[in-house]
């Protein structure tokens, strides 16, 4: 093969790892719109704030060390020499289950029955809640997160893919990174571990009568708020582990849960009520902003990653405004 | 239906309930019971306050004033979720189903509150859960024959036509094998023929399930055929109750239905 077709080849599978990341993210906004019809915003800044508080743990950091320090004159910053990557991942997802608690006891309980756009102004409020939070607890410098997953070019994968070239050319292999093979591997489990639990469990089938229809739910014998919290408390594992992968790939800033946003024109592709279509969403605008920039960027002066993706929901809007797999509009008149 | 069949202690009772809506009164100073194992109807003209009844019964309401007393206790403010736990399922005027799921999940998730297997083996999907599982499906299985839905067990409800979503409806209340059913309007908008099969399912449930039934119907000659007891509503206000004959020759109930001027 030619280098050419290589490292268009490069290029797709850095985009489909690129896309696994949005697909994560993505994830997390399809459990909570499914069950309970919000938009949740604040997902990004979840992300933001498990990674955060997964670090805090890991690195044994005070919580609010400056704000007591201020106000104390103290001078502390950590409790200790922190602990092993496991147990901070196991204190951080309670962390968040006592988030998805207070989420609903002080949000969501008094927003019922309120309009959508309503529950999705709470959580623009959130969203900057949770940053400013997270800002307070743990400080806002730029953190390195290194939970032990391996990370770094496949020298395998360039090994392999080396003497596909044709015989003569220069080509040096491809590259594609460790950890985002870890992160498609993680994706595929968590997908399947949801898929599992929604079909085959007594909760996750309360979860999808929730998501079909509240009064139904209601009448039989399914508490909404037991099914609020549990919903916020797996859109806060996945909202971990999202936090996780990115905050290993490009360290833990504040800008995060901007990035969080691509995860919009991925939910308006594959439609705001399906699982496979967040994956499936997020692989198309992966490949896709990828593909673009290689082959139409440099003709255009390049930094089309800003932008593609969005464009590329707009047209989709246009054409299937339901998404790939989205329930289809259908309103009577 | 004769006068002659013999019931239990009343398995619900209101009394004096009052409900109102800032300044409308929905319901005033109502108090009926329901004995156990009778069918009950509930009538009036529209907007007589029927709805909000069975919705103070099953708890999406809550009454201002008054008492509710279920299976021989007094009943705390509870939320609708409690009160479905404590054996009273419904219907819906306007049908409320789980579109998206077949009607065997339809059914299957009306038994939610019945299933009992801890998280752990449910995700392993082995041991007692599957055997809850198996046991669950033969109870559902059971009604779906009663009902003669078998034809649909595994379509999507959302696509069926109306009275079939009706049917399956009642089916899964009929799945929570609940202590009082109550239903809304469960004729409403149906043919002929569709009314018959509604009539002869309730009457069936009644009679081999001994299901209390507490149901509100505009049909006034489909009540006066099936119903023990009739409670007749107007205005918010009981202005009759009694068996079908009594109520139907009663002169209040003649004015509110025919609508004689008041002076």
């Amino acid at each position: 093969m030619s280098p050419m077709i290589l490292n268009t080849i490069e290029v797709m599978l850095n985009g489909l790892m690129t896309g696994v990341m949005y697909s994560l993210v993505a994830l997390g906004f399809v459990l909570i719109f499914k069950a309970s019809g919000i938009f949740n915003y604040a997902q990004g800044v979840m992300a933001l704030f498990a990674a955060l508080t997964l670090v805090g743990f890991q690195s044994g950091q005070i919580p609010f060390s400056h704000l007591i320090n201020v106000v104390f004159g103290t001078d502390y910053h950590n409790w200790g020499p922190g602990m092993n990557a496991f147990l901070a991942i196991l204190l951080t997802m309670a962390v968040m289950v006592l988030l998805a608690w207070l989420v609903e006891r002080l949000v969501l309980r008094h927003l019922v029955n309120q309009e959508p756009i309503i529950l999705f102004m709470a959580t623009i409020g959130l969203a900057f809640f949770m940053e400013g939070l997270g800002d307070m607890m743990w400080g806002a410098n730029i953190k390195v997160l290194d939970i032990g997953l391996p990370s770094g070019g496949s020298f395998w994968w360039e090994d392999v893919t080396r003497v596909w070239a044709t015989e003569g050319s220069d080509y040096y292999g491809m590259y594609i990174d460790v950890l985002d093979l870890w992160a498609a591997g993680i994706a595929i489990v968590l997908v399947v571990a949801l898929t599992l639990f929604s079909q085959y469990t007594k909760t996750g089938r309360a979860l999808r009568a929730v998501a079909d229809d509240h009064q139904a739910a209601l009448t039989v014998g399914i508490s909404l708020r037991t099914i609020w919290i549990v919903v916020w408390s797996i859109a806060g594992f996945v909202a971990l582990v999202a936090g996780i992968m990115w905050g290993s790939k490009s360290g833990i800033q504040f800008s995060l849960s901007l990035i969080a946003l691509k995860a919009l024109p991925v939910l308006i592709l594959g439609g705001f009520t399906s699982i496979p279509g967040a994956i499936v969403g997020g692989l198309i605008i992966g490949v896709g902003e990828k593909l673009f920039e290689f082959t139409i960027g440099p003709l255009i002066g390049g930094a089309t990653e800003n932008w593609f993706a969005y464009v590329l929901a707009l047209v989709f809007l246009m054409f299937r405004p339901q998404g790939l797999y989205g329930d289809k509009i259908i309103e009577r008149v | 239906m004769n006068s002659t069949r013999k019931f239990g202690d009343p398995i619900l009772a209101v009394n004096n309930i009052s409900l109102s809506f800032g300044g409308v009164k929905a319901l005033t100073d109502i108090s009926f019971d329901i004995l156990q194992g009778e069918i009950r109807a509930i009538i009036g003209p529209n907007g007589a306050g029927k709805s909000s009844m069975l919705n103070v019964i099953n708890g999406f309401y809550q009454p201002q004033e008054g008492e509710v007393w279920f299976d021989g206790k007094l009943r705390g403010p509870l939320r609708p979720y409690e009160i479905a736990r404590q054996g009273i399922a419904r219907t819906f005027q306007n049908i409320a189903l789980f579109k998206g799921m077949s009607t065997l999940d339809n059914l299957m998730t009306g038994r939610i509150t019945k299933m009992h297997a801890n998280m752990f083996w449910q995700a392993l999907w082995k041991g007692k859960a599957e055997n809850e599982e198996l046991e669950h499906r033969e109870r559902v299985e059971h009604i779906i024959d009663f009902l003669e839905i078998q034809a649909i067990r595994k379509t999507p409800v959302g696509r069926l036509p109306y009275g079939l979503q009706k049917r399956v409806e009642l089916g899964r209340a009929l799945a929570a094998e609940s202590k009082l059913l109550l239903l809304d309007e469960p004729m409403a908008g149906m043919n002929l023929e569709e009314k018959q099969d509604m009539c002869r399912f309730i009457l069936e449930v009644n009679d081999q399930f001994g299901t209390t039934i507490a149901l509100i119907e505009h049909d006034m000659s489909v009540v006066m055929d099936i119903a023990d007891r009739v409670v007749v509503l107007d205005y918010g206000k009981k202005i009759g109750d009694g068996y079908p004959d009594e109520v139907r020759n009663d002169k209040d109930v003649i004015d509110a239905y025919l609508g004689v001027a008041h002076d």
